[in-house]
This record gives C-alpha cells, sequence and structure tokens, in this order.
C-alpha cells in the first residue's frame, strides 16, 4: 500500500520533471536559434529581450486593461454557454425522439469551425466586446450542450428503475439519480467549453476588436514592435496555462465530491 | 385456501414487448396464473427468456402486462409499491458513486423512512449481511457477492411484508452462492417475508423454496408447481439427503425438456434465416 503510493507520487515527479525539461529545451532551441544560428531578430527576437520587456509590462501595469476587456469577455461567454448548454441538454436528454433529433445536428456543427462565422458576428455585434462574447458563448455552448445530452440520456437504465421501485420522486431521481451519473461528463464537458472559450476570444480579438490581449499582441506587431508583442504572448501564454490548471483542478474536485 | 392467506395473486398475465407484425416484438408471457401464499418463498424456474423477469416485474408494479392482472393484498397492482414490495435485481443495481451505507440510506429516503430512523435500520440491516466492515466502501470496491449481499442488506432495510429477487446470485460462483443460498435461509426464516425468487440453479430453488413453479419455454407460462417440505432455516445436511437428490431430479426432468424446446426453437429460427444456413450445414470432410 505504502509503496504504491510512494510509487505513484514517484511517477508524478518523474513526469512533471519530464514536462519542465521539454519547455527548457524549447527555451534554449529558442535561445540558440537567436544568437548562435543567425535568425533574424525581427522574426524572432531572443528571449533575454523579451523578459527585459515582459519586466517592463507587468512593471509598468500596462497589461491590466486588456486582460481586463478579456477575462471579462471569457467569463461571460462561458457563463452564458454554460448556463444555456446544460439546462438546454438536461431538457433534450428527457426526450429519446429529442436526443436522436439534436445528438448527431450539435455533433455535426461543433464539427465545424465556427469562427469562421467571426465577420457577420462583428456585423451584428461591433468591434467591440459584444462580437467576442458573441463568438465565445457560441463556440463553447457544443461541448456543454453535447455533454450534458451524453450524461443524462445514458444513465444506466437498472439505476432509474431500481430508484423508481424504492418509490423515489421526481425530483429525487434528479437529485440522487440522474444528477450525480451524469455530474462527470458534464464536467469534462465544461473544462472543454471553457477552454474553447479563451481560446476563441483571444483568436478574435486578434482579427477584429478595438482592446484586449490578441489585440494588443496583433497592434504590437503592425507597429514591428516584435519584443514587446513576444513579451505579451507569454503573457497570454501564461494567463491560459494559469487558467487551464485552475478549471482542471476545479474539474478534479467536483468529480472527487 | 382463503384469501387472505394470498400475499400476491396472479390471474391469467399475458404481456407481449413491442406491436404485433413489428420485428422486435415478442411474446414473453402467456396467460399465467399463480398465488404466492403469505410468508412463503416461492422459485421460479425456467429456461432463459421465457419471461421470468417480466413476471417479477409485472408483480413489482414496474410494468404493466398485455393483459390479465397482479393482486397484491388483495389490490390491484398500477405502480410501484415501494411500501409492500422491496426488490433485489439481476444485475447490480447498487449506485457506484454511493458507499454501501450511502447506497442503504438512499433507498429507506426513497422510500420515505423519517431520518433518524435511517441510520440506525441500515446498520442494522448491513450488520444482517455481515458486511458491517465494508459499510464505506464504493461497490466498486466489492466482489461480486459483497455486492449482491448490499442490495440484499438495501432490499431488507426498507423492511417490506414482501421481497422480489430476480436471479440475486446469478454472476456468482457456485460455492459463493451456497453459501449466500444458506445465510438467507437462517436470514429469511427470522423475517417472515414473502419471497418470489428467480434461479436457475436446480440446487437453489429445491434447497431455498417451499414451493418451486416451473416455467415452460417462451412464450412462458407455469407447467408445473412442485412443493418442498422441509423446515426452515435449512440444514447443509438437507443438501447431501436422499429427499433433496429426488426433488432435483424431478425439477430436471421437468426442465429439461423445456429447454430442449427453447433451444431447438432458436436453432429453427436460426436456419430460416439463409445467412445463417452454413453453420448449420455439413462441416468440412
Ligand atoms: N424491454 C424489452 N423489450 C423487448 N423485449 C424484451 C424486453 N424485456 C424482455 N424482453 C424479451 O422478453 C423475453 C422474456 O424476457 P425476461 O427478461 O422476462 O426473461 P427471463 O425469463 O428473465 O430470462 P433470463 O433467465 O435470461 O433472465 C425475452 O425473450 C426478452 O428478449
Ligand atoms: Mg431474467
Amino acid at each position: 500500500m505504502m509503496s504504491a503510493v510512494r510509487r505513484r507520487t514517484g511517477d508524478a515527479i518523474a513526469t512533471r520533471a519530464v514536462q519542465a525539461g521539454f519547455v527548457i529545451a524549447l527555451v534554449t532551441l529558442w535561445h540558440l536559434a537567436t544568437t548562435q544560428w543567425g535568425v533574424s531578430h525581427f522574426l524572432l527576437p531572443q528571449p533575454a529581450a523579451v523578459l527585459r520587456e515582459l519586466a517592463d509590462v507587468l512593471r509598468s501595469g500596462e497589461f491590466v486593461q486588456d486582460l481586463k476587456i478579456t477575462l471579462h469577455e471569457v467569463v461571460v461567454a462561458f457563463a452564458a454557454a454554460a448556463l444555456s448548454g446544460t439546462v438546454l441538454g438536461y431538457l433534450i436528454s428527457r426526450s429519446a425522439y429529442l436526443v436522436r433529433v439534436f445528438e448527431p445536428l450539435f455533433s455535426g456543427i461543433y464539427a465545424i469551425p465556427a469562427i469562421l462565422f467571426f465577420p457577420v458576428y462583428v456585423l451584428i455585434f461591433g468591434l467591440g466586446p459584444a462580437s467576442k462574447i458573441a463568438i465565445g458563448t457560441t463556440i463553447s455552448f457544443f461541448p456543454v450542450v453535447l455533454s450534458t445530452i451524453a450524461g443524462f440520456a445514458h444513465v444506466d437504465r437498472i439505476l432509474v428503475v431500481a430508484a423508481r421501485s424504492m418509490g423515489s420522486s421526481g425530483y429525487q431521481m434528479f437529485r440522487y439519480v440522474l444528477l450525480p451519473a451524469a455530474f462527470p461528463v458534464i464536467l469534462t464537458g465544461l473544462r472543454m467549453g471553457f477552454i474553447l472559450a479563451l481560446l476563441s476570444i483571444l483568436g478574435s480579438e486578434t482579427i477584429a476588436s478595438l482592446e484586449g490581449l490578441g489585440h494588443r499582441i496583433v497592434s504590437l506587431a503592425e507597429l514591428m514592435k516584435t519584443e514587446r508583442m513576444f513579451a505579451y504572448i507569454v503573457f497570454a501564454v501564461a494567463i491560459a496555462a494559469l487558467l487551464n490548471v485552475a478549471v482542471s483542478a476545479l474539474e478534479a474536485l467536483g468529480r472527487r465530491r | 385456501m382463503q384469501t387472505d392467506d394470498v400475499a400476491i395473486r396472479v390471474r391469467n398475465v399475458s404481456h407481449r414487448f413491442g406491436e404485433e407484425g413489428e420485428a422486435r416484438n415478442v411474446r414473453a408471457l402467456l396467460d399465467t396464473s399463480v398465488d404466492i401464499l403469505r410468508g412463503e418463498l416461492l422459485c421460479f424456474i425456467g429456461p432463459s427468456g421465457c419471461g421470468k423477469s417480466t413476471l417479477l416485474n409485472v408483480i413489482g408494479g414496474l410494468l404493466a402486462p398485455s393483459a390479465g392482472t397482479a393482486q397484491v393484498g388483495g389490490k390491484p397492482v398500477r405502480g410501484p409499491l415501494p411500501r409492500e414490495i422491496a426488490y433485489v435485481f439481476q444485475e447490480n443495481a447498487l449506485f457506484p458513486w454511493s458507499t454501501v451505507l450511502e447506497n442503504v440510506k438512499l433507498g429507506m429516503l426513497f422510500q420515505g423512512v423519517p431520518a433518524a430512523e435511517r441510520e440506525v435500520r441500515a446498520q442494522r440491516a448491513i450488520e444482517a449481511v455481515g458486511l458491517s466492515e465494508f459499510a464505506h466502501h464504493y461497490p466498486g470496491q466489492l466482489s461480486g457477492g459483497m455486492r449482491q449481499r448490499a442490495a440484499l442488506a438495501r432490499a431488507l432495510s426498507l423492511e417490506t411484508a414482501i421481497l422480489l429477487m430476480d436471479e440475486p446470485f446469478g454472476a456468482l460462483d457456485e460455492q459463493t452462492r451456497m453459501i449466500l443460498g444458506e445465510d438467507l435461509s437462517v436470514l429469511l426464516a427470522r423475517t417472515a417475508k414473502t419471497i418470489a425468487f428467480v434461479t436457475h440453479s436446480l440446487g437453489e430453488a429445491v434447497f431455498l423454496a417451499d414451493r418451486v413453479a416451473v416455467f415452460t419455454a417462451r412464450p412462458g407460462t407455469i407447467k408445473k408447481i412442485i412443493r418442498i417440505d422441509e423446515p426452515h432455516p435449512r440444514k447443509p445436511e438437507f443438501v447431501t439427503s436422499e429427499k433433496f437428490t429426488r426433488l432435483r431430479n424431478e425439477l430436471y426432468s421437468l426442465l429439461h425438456d423445456e429447454i430442449r424446446k427453447s433451444v431447438s426453437e432458436s436453432a429453427r429460427v436460426a436456419r430460416a434465416d439463409p445467412l445463417d444456413r452454413d453453420s448449420f450445414g455439413p462441416g468440412p470432410p
């Protein structure tokens, strides 16, 4: 028992070490490419220079406004998708007919790169946050609704029959049978939905926007301030990684209960 | 036979799954009648697919039959009767996300037992099936035999007069099944419940039952009921007695013809399907 636990923590540490090694190797390659192999500083600035710019960005607090905008868009879009996806998914899951109609339909739409419709969203909602929120909501709605349908519609029938035989009410059936059975599946959909909201919003900010981290990155590129642009890219990557870790931790916490 | 001695009365029950003419239409039960007396254990035995589970579901109010009626305590069954009937299902029907103790308490919550009483009754039921040490284990952490005992504890905690058990030990090995059978016999001798019990095991049927009802091949109906006169709780020695062997053999010959019939019927269905013909033709020289 003890040794199994120790082996598992040992494995986890080894895994983390390999992951860290991979990142270090990438940065080293980056460093070598810019200092030894003559890659133009204009295309790819030196890591040290990017780090200096990043420190400046953080110290000046210049990033706060853009970060606020992007996070606000992500939170609103995800909340809207999570709410509409779970409610609609649950309602659809109550009828075998609706499941037959909507599950393949939503799966099909999910496979279309919805970002292609972003120009239409800009025409309707303008260049401000509204169009980003709308595209983020649209894209993250599908994994949420699909996982909710899958979670609720495929509950083991014998569990439902057993609960019914013991006299469970409709509410009790939902609270003690359907929800616990569907919950882990829905959580996975929510995590996917969150990641997609973040990706599509950062992406759409680079296409057409007035503010936000994505917008900042493109405008620096247009000004040819490559070093500062890379500093913002590193910053955005760090924020995305942090959010992903936080969401995964929340998911693990939800699963454990 | 007085009416109030009868706990469960089944009258001319027939059931058909799907509509006539549909590809998936199956006649599962045909004009079945039986009375189950108060306090007796009646075993149903018969070929696979003859409609035993279907009959149990009709009695338990989980399935409305195409024809005929089931009565419990003199009243026609129109839906589940959680206060009168508890179930142990053929498949494992424990909630996998709850511990054994939580599973047992959840059953009582559904049934409407006050919160204060649930804990005590749950502990008592879990102890009765010998699972006290595993009360806080999840079903996935138990062996198949322990899972079925946990399901039995959940059913017992509901303190119903009637227990419907659908092959509760069907998925277990012969040895475990014998031990659980002995334990069950002791346990049930104390409770005076009315029990309908489905099994595929001739030995289990003779060992546990007051009467054994033998089904015909599908569409199933009861072919014969034989009586097992032997006091409860049954002793392990009963199994090696001459009487046990005689009754078991009698059951075997009753059942044997029906199983032949059900097997040759499925073979005939398969042969009628041209795609399947080769598998029944002569083998390679
Ligand atoms: N929900 C259903 N829909 C369609 N057919 C069904 C359904 N449930 C059972 N059947 C069919 O009805 C017949 C009787 O089923 P049942 O489960 O009552 O058999 P059984 O006697 O319990 O068999 P076993 O001993 O294998 O458990 C079978 O042929 C089965 O295929
Ligand atoms: Mg069955």
